[in-house]
């Protein structure tokens, strides 16, 4: 795990640890651990460069940025200026963006230190990792098993103690899911808290940047440095940032546990403990409500249709024209789509690709994404209906631990129901966080899912904070 | 036997905007290829659309100007193809819920007017420009300009209501000469800031179903919608009375050949898969938007011709002219509000005003005679300091010198003479001369009036004020 507290950012700005010192060892880390496969690229000399930066800033006396002494990784799907970014996929060759995303820019100007970019299923699309042109990475807690995905290489770089904190995308669960997987915290903050300007699309109205971490406090100030409207992002909202300040007093806080989320299917072992740590909660003072979300059923359905149509959209751009990797020697232009496209994308890519050109198509639009879109609306009136009643809805991440590699890669759509719980927030435009809550009797974790209305993270901090506190003891 | 032929248009009209639809770059036509491109326009991975205002802004003026329905509510819609000036594959525009339904355009039709129905008109960005030009590239090559991808776009399409050659092009002429009006598109047709596709049938007349329609494309000029239409018009007619079918296909206008070919490569019925664009909120437009839009209108070329005709008192041939643009109608009322002489102005503004700016193939407002310069000179005429015919050599002057009227007549040597006592002096002289003239015209030979003229004309080289002379010489004469 790693050593990393808010202290050290103290310990940092009062020249008492080199930034350079502890990147060098992070790196030696990253090096040690290679076999995880977390990292796509690894920023061995540009780290250090910015480490010494950061440490001649201090050193001239100059205010240094709050995050300064933190070493992050950011998911190969969030564009970084000069470096490449592969989203773990053979179609953009060697592509290096020509400028930050906006996430981007807010890490650095509060001084955090990029180590790499991470692993991940190609272009987000899986919950394992294992749908990357650059291989699987690897479960710290059991090398035999997946990461969870598709941010695997974030979840894996925080859960090893590569770095301090790394950011992740969730269109459907893909922060969650591998926080569960691999104990870590993972928050997938309200749709538009974070400019998703610089983060390639999957799902547009559906992806999230977000933060693992393994220490509540840490995924808070990461956030809150990451958040805040953007003008380059429309869907960016213009809401007052929050407090990462939580103090984990969770006394007449209303939890709102769902039924449809303890059904058939879920691992009993996850249920005891997520149910515990509810007591536990209960036994704090805070009080349960039971609600209902019955349009929970259809959520997997309606976010495969419209996470696939607006996907089969956002990937056409990868056309082997301007950027990236193009088909040789075309007989015309339909063959050069054609070939690149066959050659460059993945099965799992190709697959949604043409779920979602099917569900768009004539004759077909209304049947499926017309209809999926009217009951993503009455899903959010489950929530909205929900939250009259309770500040936060408490359930399980995921139904089960991490699988074995290939257990389920053959099975889409036993893979696809690993989204189970998470795909809703998403659907709905809420907030959630995986918090860890314990782990089954081989060792693996799982985690506790908190969901709260759109722009509530504090309320979702503050159950973290509780249950860290709790297992701090 | 007798057809019908049956049009509607698709007019595509580049907005003015100083910068693209969903990005900062400039529109400036012109620029060295792939220079005025960002990640947005470019659809780099990662980058996001963010909607410029000002494209809703003369949207909804032209909704206005065209007396359409307003949607409040705007959604923009992907349009889903690929193609390799097409950077993210699809183009961002406008499906269900365009920004302006069921507007009117009357267009001058035989001897009275035609209201053309609007079905629809809406935004959207711009391609790029593809250049499979084989004297720059080699036969399996294509060179692909991207600055023109996101600059603002409207796409106007009209009910099938036209129902000649001519009515389409009218119909295109009063478009182009609205978009100027409103300031929101310059209509050059030549650099493809406004593009016409016609979409034409023909049917037994009687018949209430439309004939199988084809679309041409490529008529970069008002006069090649006009001459594209008709060529269509002959062939489908033909086709017809030796008992064929028309195949629905998309044409290529050729202005050289002047023919219409079948546009290469196979027709594929395009499903765009169009949907909502996640990457934009919603655009409402409120009511005060829509009011500041209504209040920016200007009197629009209708309104102004008839108003010319009906308040100023002037022929419907002078108030059509002065009307066709902008331009020269603000000129002429400009120079209007110095002389209070409607006709007399038009005539200056219809005939030296125009023949110079044609001339010198620039706008009304780029001469050096401004209108307030013409109503100098119209004054000095007025008030007899030149003469009419003098005043055109001035007008030429004028253009090259930007002395003051007056000081411009005095150096060309024509000042009008109209002081009575030199006047008196030279008639008299004609008189002792030729006492009998004096005499015959005395006697009844009033015809010898354009003797005595001439005379004082020559003797003055010109510059005589006639109609002070041939004041004088009557009464002179009668005494």
């Amino acid at each position: 795990m790693s050593d990393f507290s808010l202290s050290m950012l103290a310990d940092v700005a009062e020249g008492r640890l080199s930034v350079e010192k502890r990147v060098r060892a992070f790196l030696q880390k990253c090096r040690d651990n290679k076999e995880l496969n977390a990292f796509i690229t690894l920023f061995e000399e540009r780290a250090l460069e910015q480490a010494r930066a950061i440490d001649r800033k201090r050193q001239a006396g100059q205010q240094t940025g709050r995050l300064a002494g933190m070493v992050v990784a950011v998911k190969d799907n969030i564009v970084i200026k000069g470096a490449p970014t592969t989203c773990a996929s053979k179609i953009l060759g060697r592509y290096d963006s020509p400028y930050n995303a906006t996430v981007v820019e807010r890490l650095l100007a509060e001084d955090a230190v990029i180590l790499g970019k991470t692993n991940m299923d190609e272009f987000a699309m899986g919950s394992s990792n294992e749908n990357s042109a650059f291989g699987v990475v690897k479960n710290p807690h059991d090398p035999e098993r997946v990461p969870g995905g598709s941010s695997g290489g974030s979840a894996v770089a925080v859960a090893a103690g590569l770095v301090d904190a790394a950011l992740g995308s969730d269109t459907g669960g893909s922060i969650r899911q591998p926080a569960s997987f691999t104990g870590t915290y993972g928050i997938k903050p309200g749709y538009g808290r974070v400019s998703r300007y610089g983060l390639v699309a999957f799902g547009s109205s559906l992806d999230q940047i977000g933060v693992f971490a393994n220490d509540p406090a840490v995924s808070a100030l990461v956030l809150e440095v990451i958040s805040g409207h953007d003008n380059k992002d429309s869907t960016s909202a213009a809401v007052p940032s929050f407090s990462a300040k939580s103090n984990g007093d969770v006394s007449g806080l209303k939890i709102g546990v769902p039924a449809e989320y303890f059904q058939e299917g879920l691992d009993p072992v996850i249920e005891k403990g997520v149910r515990d740590l509810i007591d536990d909660m209960a036994g704090a003072g805070a009080e349960i409500v039971d609600i209902s979300l019955p349009m929970t059923d259809y959520a997997v359905s309606i976010y495969y249709i419209i996470a696939t149509a607006e996907a089969s959209s956002n990937l056409s751009r990868f056309d082997g024209v301007r950027y990236g990797r193009r088909a040789e020697e075309p007989a015309d232009l339909t063959d050069m789509y054609a070939r690149t496209r066959n050659e460059g994308f993945g099965d799992e890519v190709k697959r949604r690709i043409m779920l979602g050109t099917y569900v768009l198509s004539a004759g077909y639009y209304d049947a499926y994404y017309n209809k999926a879109m009217r009951v993503r609306r009455l899903l959010k009136e489950n929530f909205d209906e929900a939250f009259k009643k309770c500040d936060v809805i408490l359930s399980p991440t995921t139904p089960s631990t991490a699988f074995r590699f290939g257990e389920k890669i053959d099975d889409p759509l036993s893979m696809y129901l690993q989204d189970i719980y998470t795909v809703s927030a998403n659907l709905a435009g809420i907030s959630a966080i995986s918090i860890p809550a314990g782990k089954d009797a081989d060792g693996l974790p799982f985690g506790i899912q908190a969901q709260a209305p759109p722009f509530n993270e504090h309320v979702l901090f503050n159950c973290a904070q509780f249950i860290h506190n709790l297992k701090s003891i | 036997m007798k057809y019908e032929v049956v049009i509607g248009l698709e007019i595509h009209a580049q907005l003015s905007t100083r910068t693209k639809i969903f990005c900062g770059c400039s529109t400036a036509f012109g620029a060295q290829p792939n220079t005025q491109v960002c990640p947005v326009c470019l659809g780099m991975p990662g980058s996001l659309p963010v909607l410029n205002k000002q494209v809703v802004h003369y949207a909804l003026k032209m909704g206005l100007a065209t007396r359409s329905k307003i949607n409040r509510r705007n959604i923009f819609a992907r349009k889903n193809y690929f193609y390799a000036d097409l950077p993210k594959g699809y183009q961002i525009s406008q499906f269900e819920l365009p920004i302006c339904e069921h507007g009117v355009l009357e267009i001058p039709s035989g001897e009275g007017t035609k209201k053309i129905g609007i079905t629809r008109i809406h935004m959207e960005e711009d391609a790029g420009k593809s250049i499979h030009d084989e004297a720059f590239v080699s036969k399996h090559e294509t060179l692909v300009d991207l600055n023109r991808c996101g600059v603002p776009l409207i796409e106007i399409v009209s009910e099938p209501d036209l129902r000649s050659a001519a009515d389409a092009a009218a119909y295109v002429t009063k478009m182009r000469q609205l978009v100027r009006y409103l300031g929101i598109c310059d209509g050059n047709m030549e650099e493809g800031s406004l593009r016409c596709d016609a979409n034409v049938s023909i049917r037994p007349v009687g018949q209430t179903t439309l004939g199988t329609k084809t679309e041409l494309k490529n008529m970069n000029s008002i006069k090649n919608v006009e001459k594209a239409i008709s060529y269509e018009i002959k062939r489908q007619t033909e086709i017809l009375e030796d008992g064929g079918n028309i195949v629905q296909q998309t044409l290529l206008w050729d202005p050289d050949k002047n023919e219409a070919r079948p546009m290469r490569g196979k027709e594929d019925s395009h499903d765009y898969r169009y949907f909502p664009d996640p990457d934009l909120a919603e655009v409402c437009i409120d009511e005060p938007w829509l009011q500041r839009a209504q209040e920016e209108l200007p009197e629009l070329p209708d309104a102004r011709r008839l108003r010319f005709e009906r308040e100023l008192g002037l022929p419907a041939y002078d108030a059509e002219l002065l009307t066709s643009s902008r331009e020269v109608a603000d000129y002429f009322e400009e120079t209007l509000s110095r002389t209070n002489n409607a006709k007399k102005t038009s005539n200056w503004v219809m005939g030296e005003v125009l023949r110079l700016s044609k001339e010198k193939n620039c706008s009304v407002r780029e001469l050096p005679v401004t209108a307030a310069r013409l109503a100098e000179l119209m004054q000095a005429v007025e008030k007899g300091e030149v003469s009419q015919s003098a005043a055109k050599t001035v007008f030429e002057a004028m253009d090259k010198d930007d002395a003051p009227v007056k000081v411009l007549i005095e150096k060309l040597g024509l000042k009008q003479l109209s002081d009575v006592s030199a006047l008196e002096e030279i008639i008299d002289r004609i008189f002792a001369e030729n006492p009998d003239k004096v005499e015959s015209y005395k006697n009844g030979k009033t015809k010898l009036m354009g003797f005595f003229m001439g005379s004082v004309m020559r003797i003055s080289q010109g510059k005589a004020d006639p109609q002070k002379v041939s004041a004088m010489l009557r009464e002179k004469l009668s005494s």
